[in-house]
């Protein structure tokens, strides 16, 4: 079957089997941002925008992006590079594998979190992160780039 | 893992019904319970163009879309304000924010998962679902009946200004809830719920000064995450803290 959906501002049309999931479609299409980690729902690697919504897109059906706009890391590589700086300058980052997802899930989060002047505090960004894991760092550094990032973006 | 061969999604809810009476066809939520299942699915149908993801508000009642997603009863400012914090601290705990986006509160009940928060919490409210064949049936009727391959609507919750009180214990954060257990006071009647026993939720109908004691009424069950004599303990704790919590307007 044959689907349509604009991919980080450029519509795509592509050939998929009715059972593919939006993760191995994207990957297919070059977005090697998109990550597998536990095809449990669990981790949050495959986490990309669907509609500006943060989904996991290891449990969509390619079929079901259909007239949607889906951004991955790809598509918001400027505000990427830009928290990217942050986990570096804090060590908040070793492996690496998990880092794509965790800033999809970081700059959806700002989005939603950060408006009418708003700063969440460290238990609402706990809570909104708790859907992204990572196996090397312990969160700490994750938290502290977090929490400069969003207080300095916001002077 | 899952195999689907054909996906359809149909333009009405009858055609729906037609195609979901074939025991290899599937309905798809939000499918994030349904990935981590295995077999083969004949045909997933989609009911996302057919069915309502918004929460609604009457004089009365909200309605809530079966397509609505756990984050939207989380975060619904409606909800918040007719009935306290009970929606955000029964969905805040569920895997993460991605995860809630994508569940629905239509998978999640019409599945009754022994392990759900939100029917746990759904339960101590004057609660409805609307049933494409049955109608309209009481939410504790609907957990007794045997499955069946009807379509879940929507969700009637009445605007009847309870506040209730949800708490849950789990082992790790994001995990599966080891015990969930709501409560509500509406004119003198206590309604209690316990999930997760590893059972699915059941409601109960008790008094604010015999609550405490109202554990002994459900039966509770042994896997990896505690044992039955754990779970009882569990809920005679949890049950003195909504008691607290309900007493002190604390909701």
């Amino acid at each position: 079957m044959e689907v349509q959906f604009e991919l980080n501002g450029k519509p795509v049309c592509t050939e998929i089997e009715p059972g593919a999931v939006l993760f191995d479609i994207l990957r297919s299409l070059g977005c090697y941002s998109v990550k597998c980690g536990c095809e449990t729902t669990n981790c949050g690697l495959c986490t990309v925008w669907v509609d500006g919504t943060p989904r996991l897109s290891c449990s969509i059906l390619a079929a079901r992006a259909a007239g949607c706009k889906i951004t991955t890391l790809e598509g918001v590589q400027e505000e990427a590079a830009r928290f990217g700086a942050y986990l570096a300058a804090e060590g908040a980052e070793q492996c690496g594998y998990c880092s794509p997802g965790f800033i999809m899930n970081v700059l959806a989060m700002e989005r939603e979190l950060c408006t009418d002047g708003k700063t969440p505090n460290r238990e609402e960004i706990r809570e909104y992160l708790a859907g992204n894991l990572c196996r090397c760092t312990g969160y700490a550094g994750q938290l502290r780039a977090v929490e400069k990032y969003l207080r300095e973006r916001r002077g | 893992m899952i195999t689907v061969k054909n996906y359809i999604k149909p333009d009405t809810l009858e055609a729906a019904y037609e195609l979901n009476q074939k025991r290899a066809n599937r309905i798809i939520g939000g499918m994030m319970w349904l990935r981590m299942g295995k077999g083969n699915i004949l045909t997933a149908i989609d009911l996302s163009g057919l069915l309502s993801g918004e929460i609604t508000e009457t004089d009365t009642d909200f309605h809530i879309g079966s397509m609505c997603t756990l984050r939207q009863l989380e975060t619904h400012p409606g909800l918040a304000k007719s009935f306290g914090s009970v929606w955000k601290e029964c969905t805040r705990h569920i895997v993460g924010v991605q995860f809630r986006n994508g569940a629905t509160v239509g998978g999640s009940i019409f599945g009754r998962y022994g392990f759900s928060d939100i029917l746990t919490a759904f339960l101590v409210f004057d609660t409805k679902v609307k049933l494409y064949k049955k109608g309209i049936i009481p939410l504790s009727e609907f957990i007794t009946m045997d499955r069946d391959r009807d379509i879940l609507e929507e969700i009637i919750v009445a605007k009847d200004g309870r506040r209730a009180v949800y708490l849950s214990e789990r082992r790790s954060q994001t995990d599966f809830p080891v015990l969930t257990c709501a409560a509500s006071c509406y004119e003198g009647i206590v309604l209690v719920s316990i999930g997760a026993r590893p059972m699915r939720a059941t409601v109960t109908e008790t008094t604010l000064d015999e609550m405490e004691h109202i554990a002994d009424a459900f039966d509770y069950g042994s896997n990896m995450r505690g044992s039955r004599e754990y779970r009882k303990h569990l809920a005679e704790v949890l049950l003195c803290r909504a008691k607290k919590a309900l007493e002190e307007g604390n909701v």
